[in-house]
């Protein structure tokens, strides 16, 4: 009698497992451990990453510390370094590219979810998207051969005479190699991810909101101003954010146009260069190994950057289940 | 005679054609300016992918030849001579990083929308390092490797550069699958397990068939977006000789960071070959979005009916 309290007990917890024993085979949990597996690898190295950027920045972080930020010389030869005009150029080469990809991006997107007949949608979309597949080297020599050169004779002369008081647009030199110019390329590549990820939020808008407002007498521009941007308003944020993330990191387009300032010119007309531009540039043949560490540096800013843009559009977008292609 | 008086007392006419006016004409004309403000936006957008694959088309297929594709590039640049080498090692590097990161992408889609439940907290773990292995930049994860792999070799290596662009292509992989994996219908499911079918039995014989053509075409995409990945190249893998190579463990030639070092020369003779190269290269990924987008189209119809 005295086993009797446990005896229930034990028949429960054996039934336990033998459903346990079902429900997980060898297999499953053979698959299951593949999984998983995979999944720590991801997660082991995302962590590698960080790890071997801080550790490949360490020396520079410890001779430079944060002045390295703001330091405008780039003097591998002095074994002189400093992120400042990197930092000056990733900013306007991006701040370009947003002012111009972000009105543009969402009236593609507004014209692909709430105009175009289906027909056209179903070719425009894909075109689009299409132009993010372009691949950045041939973009970069795109933009080298073709771009510069026009933006030399055609665009710089116009926008000097008619915004040359502002100081931002200089005479034009003697190549279209710019930041104006990386500016521009950088368009290219950020216009298709901000517009897909918006129209997809479009698409989101419920019918019976534009319909109501429709049929309230409101034209489609007012349904547009009234009904669907409002509601998606943090989501095209967060795309633009994306979009942002991608400018911040581009290397090779960048290189290619940009003509490897070093210091910082007024002018957009002129050169100049941009984190990623500056590693790309640098990499294949340092001459000093605090070079290597300084490199591994931009690369450390580069990676904060691209972790930051990430959290920021996570976060924003947290209510928004849309299908993130890039 | 009553009728016509009291059509006259109405501050509008009944029988006037219906055109806006004042207020309403206002509204009209600013929204017709919005919409053809988006027309002439797509259009833009549509406008510079043709303009960049029209110039390529020009440039390059004056390069193009039998001979182009079949001979290796001259010893010390120069005009002439073809891009064997660089295609083959490209191919090579491309596919065995797919061979890496599709079934590494793979794996973690399954145990995200198979095994974890709804509030995992695995899972949200998972998607947040996928989320951000996307967001850093490419020429970043070149530098990782180069720590990585490439001091410790003390050489550059086609490997090297495989295993660059599999961390690119994971987070690609592990998100389209997901996709179709959820369009899988669940009663397919229901009914495996109500066989008594083991979970990992019906993934492989039922759920993975069904979804087959769409985690094919996300492998497609991914090694499209991949094979003209240059920077984590340039960083890992650009120190090859223009010799024909399949040794995997050592500096491999390759397309992007051929274009990238010819149009950054200064002398124009390597521009021709490197046109041709850029045509290659841009025909095959775009021609592999177009027929992976098809393929998507149709499995998408037949899971959803």
């Amino acid at each position: 009698m005295s086993a009797s309290p446990a005896a229930p007990k034990n028949r429960v917890s054996a039934f336990i497992a033998d459903r346990r024993a079902i429900e997980r085979s060898r297999g499953d949990q053979i698959l299951r451990g593949l999984c998983l597996l995979a999944g720590l690898l991801t997660a082991a190295v995302l962590f590698e990453i960080a790890y071997q950027v801080i550790t490949g920045a360490r020396p520079a972080i410890s001779k430079f510390g944060l002045s390295f930020l703001w330091h405008t010389d780039w003097a591998p030869n002095l074994g002189h370094f400093g992120a400042g005009v990197m930092l000056y150029g990733t900013a306007v080469t991006s701040v370009i590219a947003m002012l111009i990809a972000v009105p543009l991006s969402i009236a593609i997107a507004l014209y692909l979810a709430m105009m175009a007949p289906g027909s056209v949608r179903a070719v425009v979309g894909p075109l689009v998207e299409m132009l993010a597949a372009i691949p950045s080297v041939i973009l970069g020599f795109w933009g080298l051969i073709y771009l510069a050169p026009y933006v030399h004779t055609h665009v710089e002369p116009i926008l000097y005479d008619t915004f040359g008081f502002l100081g931002i647009f200089g005479p034009p030199q003697t190549t279209g190699l710019s930041t104006f110019t990386a500016g521009l390329i950088l368009t290219v590549m950020i216009v298709p991810i901000i517009a897909s990820l918006s129209r997809d939020l479009f698409l989101t808008v419920s019918r019976e909101l534009i319909e109501g407002a429709e049929a309230l007498g409101a034209t489609r521009w007012e349904v547009i101003r009234g009904v669907v941007l409002p509601s998606t308003i943090s989501g095209v944020a967060a795309a633009t954010t994306l979009g942002l993330g991608r400018a911040l990191g581009e290397a090779i387009a960048v290189v290619s146009v940009i003509g490897t300032a070093a210091q910082i010119h007024k002018s957009l007309f002129e050169t100049g260069n941009t984190l990623a531009a500056r590693i790309a540039n640098d990499i294949q043949y340092p001459v000093s190994g605090l070079q290597v560490d300084s490199i591994f540096y931009l690369a450390l800013i580069l990676l904060v950057f691209g972790v930051i843009t990430n959290l920021i559009a996570r976060a924003i977008a947290r209510r928004y289940d849309v299908h993130r292609s890039f | 005679m009553t009728s016509i008086a009291r059509s006259e007392a109405l501050p509008y006419d009944p029988t006037a054609p219906l055109t806006p006016s004042g207020n309403l004409r206002r509204r009209l004309v600013v929204s017709r300016i919005a919409q053809g403000a988006a027309v002439a936006a797509a259009f833009i957008a549509v406008a510079a992918l043709a303009l960049v694959t029209f110039d390529v088309i020009k440039a390059g297929a004056s390069a193009l030849s039998l001979d182009f594709l079949i001979q290796d590039p001259p010893q010390f640049g120069g005009i002439g001579g073809g891009v064997r080498s660089n295609i083959v090692g490209s191919a090579v590097i491309v596919f065995l990083a797919g061979v890496i990161a599709v079934p590494i992408g793979v794996l973690i889609a399954i145990y995200m929308t198979e095994f974890a439940g709804p509030k995992s907290r695995i899972a949200s773990a998972l998607r947040l390092g996928l989320d951000l292995m996307q967001g850093i930049p490419s020429i970043v994860i070149g530098l990782f490797v180069l720590g990585l792999i490439v001091k410790t070799q003390h050489k550059d290596s086609g490997f090297a550069g495989s295993v660059a662009l599999a961390i690119i292509m994971v987070p690609l992989v592990a998100r389209s699958t997901q996709e179709v994996l959820r369009l899988v219908p669940s009663p397919l499911r229901e009914a495996s397990d109500a066989l008594g079918v083991d979970r990992w039995r019906s993934i492989i014989t039922v759920i993975l068939p069904t979804a087959l053509g769409g985690i094919i075409t996300g492998s497609i995409l991914a090694v499209a977006r991949a094979a003209g990945e240059t920077a984590p190249l340039l960083v890992v893998d650009s120190t090859f000789g223009p010799h024909l190579t399949f040794n995997w463990f050592g500096p491999m030639p390759n397309v992007p960071v051929s274009i990238l070092t010819a149009s950054d020369s200064l002398n124009p003779a390597g521009f021709p070959r490197a046109w041709g190269e850029a045509l290659v290269l841009l025909a095959l990924i775009l021609l592999a979005n177009i027929g992976a987008r098809l393929l998507y189209a149709r499995s998408r119809r037949k899971l959803t009916g």
